[in-house]
């Protein structure tokens, strides 16, 4: 790295500039902040993302074009790599010219200076003594030995010149330094995924980029076992194992294969009192053919287990495909009368028939509990256990689909009992929720029971018929036509309710009253219908005679009616109770192989003594010329100092003191 | 031997005072070491004895950190007393409440820091000695609450509950005050072997700007609150790559601070030699010599941070090196100053453009610790704002 050089540049070869011009310290100066500014590019832009979100972000003309700069995993684009490569080689280039005078400095007592040169050094000083020149140099070597030098004397022609030198070893702080970053970027490199990508280049290997099952994967996306660095991860649900982790490259993966099998027993997570994640864990059983038995332990964020050289660490967790005991209740005409009970599984799809239609079920999460604010009080830090809930799509024969949210307990509102079911089109809605009622029994039996004898033409027409005798019984001129025409009002009334709610019948009236007798029989055509929702569920609890509904019944039928009404807009032709699950997590496990680790951390622990001894410990030298001068003695002491200038003023002037105190009586020049 | 370590420094403590010290650290290291045997693991062990022996060391020569030692050590064990088992003492009991209750303690640290920085200015621009002295006593001062507050902070979190229990340099807030304690303590250790206080208000001034927005933070979102730690920060690496850290940051803040310094006074100089700046603030030379000395250090704690960061990524992330934000930047950071240094060692770079180069690093190391957590989202989320 030193500046100085006695060639004149025309004498010198292509080679020979080059090697000064990448040993240069202003090219390592370059490098060492190109490297920064373009490090800052991946923290800006996150990497690795899927490309679809690229695509969205910055529109199909930026993201090619950042695409081929490699912007999306800059840290092995080409372009980043030749920086890293030339900031090596320009280190080398620079241990390779200043290494071998370096090592030199490092023991070299420097015995060849002249008295003219000491004179020069900007630290000098000379003094006499009476003892003679022999004593002399005996006594300033034992001095400077017990000072911590080392010392060495050289006789000259007429003197005797005593070299000492202390921190010689900060020339190996140099050396260790510049070393280091070539050590940790060379075991990085092989960590890196760069023979991954060379092979993808030489066509060896097949980025995949489908979802595709593991026994589908072609054999080009998969890597064999072997020595060389990945980092991939695998989530294995509880009771099953994988001997394979997933690989990301780009926008697709690859298949590593593991010399072992490992068996994810259980996934723990506990939790403080405050609700806040405490730990994550899993019980793992290794299975490798070169175990007497297999391996059983436990795995934990920060305690990774290592086997084989292969790290095992605890990276995250999911639904590993819980069982799910759910029954649908039939919330239209055509599925039937009964709940059908099934079994299903967290990421199962299964098509629902009911009637002429069908449409797939896809249950996307379960959650064994949900911590949210409690509505009915006032400080939204008052947080409640919701219980279980399961997410799902409902996917009709076009492909829409609806997302659905329901919860296995019933909520409290206003002293009654529902189950609520969350309802949206696309995951960036808020959900609009569904209260079913529960009946006295805490089923859904009552609401479905309602339901169905609002279905029922039969029972309604039965109804109708009933509620238009009593109706007309106390108007005076009735007959048969006005009989029929109300009891046929009755009929569709109900039958616009339950297809589209009381919006629907709204709309019947202003379409088909005529506007003059619209704001009377308006309003009465409303509470006919309510009055006939009320008789065809009153009517359904079979009361003894002259007994009137119970007051509980009286709001079980409100809120039964409000239900239906919201019914149209829920959008499911079933409600999906959730009756009971067994929850299987799944741990997501992270499997990474690092052949260069090693050096690496050979490397940084070269990188940190060199810091320490090129800052913290000075080559300081001193020389002390000894002459003869008649009965006495003449001592020249020089000395300097490659760290602290500042300092060493008072270095040397504590040594000279100390020095001229003990090599006998002084008399200053 | 003795008498040549010591040279490094201005003035030397006899060599009974530093057998004394040593012995004293040694036997409050084996105290602790007896009294906890059967709850220390194998690291934690580690951690006392390298913490009594770097103590041992720094104060063998220097009086002012022999008696904040002390202080702190009988303060915390104090406060640590009167709490007995009870956190609602907390606001009860005199002592507790009004000064070493880890929220009053942080109080009384930024107070006093704030009027240091007052006074060292105000000493400065009066020429006063006494004034400035009186500012080196408060910065003192601040930084013993500081650290009595993280100390007792540390025993409350056990108090809220076993498991919560941790060393408080976990979050955002907590390494505020750490930034704070560390800048003033290494600032103290220059202002002593340098023999001037002028430049106490420029370095004071970083440290209030972190109380300022310390204070912020505990009284909009509060931030003081102790939570428990997530998984992924119940490791043994916090205890040293978090302080080794600050030591980097707190230099670096320094260095930019001197630099800002040596930037006025140059240009006081060119305007008025014998204006007020121009002639209280130090030498230029020493100044400059100053800024290297910080950055070397920085730099020293730094690669050792970001060394012991990498060695806890391994552990905890799965790999040494991941690229996230927070080890980019923080190599962007290294890089920086690897550059700087190389322009003074072997260039010999020295003046303006390197107190310039200085103040821009204080913005880099700045984003470094604050813009990643505020504007980036990686791995390192537990410093989020």
């Amino acid at each position: 790295m030193s500046e100085t050089n006695n060639l004149s540049v025309s004498r010198k070869s292509f080679s020979q500039r080059l090697f000064l011009f990448l040993g240069s310290m202003d090219l390592a100066i370059t490098l060492l902040l190109a490297l920064a500014v373009a490090s800052i590019i991946g923290t800006v832009l996150q990497q690795n993302q899927p490309y679809s979100d690229y695509l969205i972000k910055f529109g199909p003309f930026w993201f090619e074009l950042f695409e081929s700069a490699g912007l999306y995993d800059v840290y092995s684009a080409i372009w980043f790599l030749s920086i890293l490569v030339l900031l090596v080689t320009s280190t080398s280039v620079c241990v390779i010219r200043n290494g071998p005078s370096m090592v030199r400095d490092m023991w070299n007592l420097r015995t060849h200076v002249q008295r003219k040169s000491l004179r020069a050094m900007r630290h000098n000083t000379a003094w006499t003594v009476g003892s003679p020149a022999e004593d002399t140099v005996t006594k300033l070597e034992s001095n400077f030995s017990k000072l911590g030098f080392r010392v060495k004397q050289t006789p000259k022609t007429d003197e005797v010149l005593v070299s000492a030198m202390r921190g010689g070893m900060n020339r190996l702080g140099y050396l260790l330094t510049h070393l280091a970053i070539v050590v940790i970027c060379l075991g990085g490199l092989m960590d890196s995924n760069l023979p991954l990508k060379f092979a993808e280049w030489q066509g060896r290997i097949n980025i995949e980029t489908r979802d595709l099952p593991l026994s589908q994967i072609p054999a080009k996306s998969k890597l064999a076992v072997g020595s060389q660095a990945f980092r991939g991860s695998v989530n294995i649900p509880e009771g099953q194992s994988s001997s394979v982790v997933f690989v990301a490259m780009r926008d697709g993966y690859l298949v590593q294969n593991l010399p072992f099998k490992v068996e994810v027993k259980d996934f723990r997570i506990e939790h403080y009192a405050t609700g806040q994640p405490k730990s994550f864990e899993s019980d793992l059983v290794v299975y490798d053919d070169d175990l007497a038995e297999p391996l059983t332990t436990t795995i934990a964020v920060n305690h990774p287990l290592i086997h084989k050289g292969y790290a095992i660490y605890q990276a995250s967790f999911s639904d590993g495909g819980s069982a799910l005991s759910l029954d649908a209740w039939p919330l239209d005409g055509q599925a039937g009368n009964e709940p059908l009970s099934f079994d299903s599984k967290v990421f199962e799809r299964r098509m629902m028939h009911w009637g002429d239609n069908s449409s797939q079920l896809e249950i996307t999460s379960f959650r064994p509990f949900n911590i949210n604010p409690d509505p009915t009080e006032e400080d939204p830090n008052n947080v409640r256990n919701f219980g279980p809930s399961i997410e799902f799509k409902l996917r009709s024969n076009t492909g829409e689909a609806q997302e659905y949210q329901n919860y296995m307990l019933p909520v409290t509102r206003n002293g009654r009992d529902f189950y609520l079911s969350g309802v949206r089109s696309s995951p960036a809605d808020e959900f609009g929720y569904l209260y079913l009622p529960l009946d006295k029994q805490g089923g859904l039996t009552g609401f479905s029971h309602f339901l169905q004898r609002l279905y029922d033409k039969k029972v309604v027409d039965e109804i109708a018929r009933e509620m238009t005798s009593t109706t007309l019984n106390s108007v005076a001129n009735s007959d048969e036509k006005l009989a029929q025409s109300l009891h046929d009002t009755l009929m569709t009334l109900v039958e616009m309710f339950v297809a589209g709610g009381f919006s629907n019948v709204t709309v019947f009236i202003e379409t088909t009253l005529p506007e003059a007798e619209r704001a009377t029989l308006g309003p009465a055509y409303l509470s006919m219908l309510r009055e006939i929702l009320a008789r065809v569920y009153v009517n359904g609890l079979y009361l003894p005679e002259q007994q009137p509904p119970s007051e509980s019944e009286l709001l079980f039928l409100q809120d039964a009616v409000d239900a239906i009404g919201s019914l149209p807009r829920y959008g499911s032709p079933v409600y999906f109770e959730l009756t009971d699950y067994e929850h299987v997590e799944a741990s997501g496990l992270q499997i990474a192989q690092s052949p260069g680790k090693p050096i690496v951390y050979f490397g940084c622990a070269m990188l940190i003594m060199g810091v320490f001894l090129l800052f913290y410990l000075p080559q300081r030298r001193f020389w002390a010329l000894v002459k003869v001068n008649g009965s006495q003695t003449d001592i020249l002491l020089a000395g300097m100092s490659n760290r602290n200038p500042r300092e060493f003023d008072g270095y040397f002037e504590q040594i000279s003191d100390e020095l001229k105190l003990t090599s006998g009586n002084s008399s200053p020049h | 031997m003795n008498k040549l370590a010591g040279i490094m420094l201005t003035e030397t403590s006899s060599p009974l005072i530093q057998w004394l010290w040593r012995g004293a650290m040694v036997l409050a290291g084996i105290i602790l070491l007896t009294m906890y045997y059967d709850v220390f693991d194998y690291y934690e062990v580690g951690i006392v004895v390298l913490t009594a022996f770097c103590m041992a060391l720094i104060g063998q020569n220097w009086m002012g950190i022999r008696w904040y030692i002390i202080v702190v050590g009988l303060l915390s064990l104090f406060a640590i007393q009167r709490y007995a088992n009870d956190l609602t003492l907390a606001n009860s009991d005199f002592f507790l409440n009004y000064m070493l209750a880890s929220q009053s303690a942080f109080m009384w640290m930024s107070a006093l820091f704030v009027m240091a920085t007052v006074t060292y200015f105000a000493g400065l621009f009066l020429r006063s000695e006494f004034t400035q002295k009186i500012g080196t006593a408060l910065t003192w001062s601040a930084s013993a609450m500081g650290m009595i507050g993280l100390m007792v902070r540390w025993k409350e979190s056990y108090l809220i509950g076993p498991d919560v229990g941790h060393i408080p340099v976990s979050n955002l807030y907590e390494v505020f005050i750490l930034f704070a304690i560390i800048t003033s303590i290494l600032y103290l250790f220059y202002e002593r072997r340098y023999q001037t206080r002028a430049l106490g208000g420029f370095v004071l001034l970083v440290i209030s700007s972190a109380v300022a927005f310390q204070l912020w933070y505990t009284f909009e979102r509060q931030a003081h609150e102790i939570q428990p730690l997530v998984p992924a920060l119940q490791s043994y690496w916090m205890k040293i790559h978090v302080p080794a850290n600050f030591v980097g940051y707190g230099a670096f803040a320094m260095a930019a601070m001197i630099g800002v310094a040596y930037l006025l006074k140059s240009w006081r100089q060119s305007v008025n030699p014998q204006g007020l700046l121009a002639t209280t603030l130090p030498d230029k030379a020493v100044m400059d010599d100053l800024m290297y000395k910080a950055i070397a250090l920085g730099f020293a704690f730094f690669t050792l941070a970001t060394i012991l960061g990498a060695l806890w990524a391994a552990e905890a992330w799965g790999g040494y090196w991941s690229w996230d934000p927070k080890e980019t930047w923080a190599l962007i950071v290294w890089l920086n100053y690897a550059a700087w240094l190389h322009m003074r060692m072997t260039k010999g770079w020295h003046g303006r453009p390197m107190a310039w180069w200085a103040v821009i690093g204080l913005f880099v190391t700045l984003f470094a610790f604050l813009g990643v957590n505020m504007f980036l989202s990686g791995l390192h989320s537990y410093g989020t704002l």
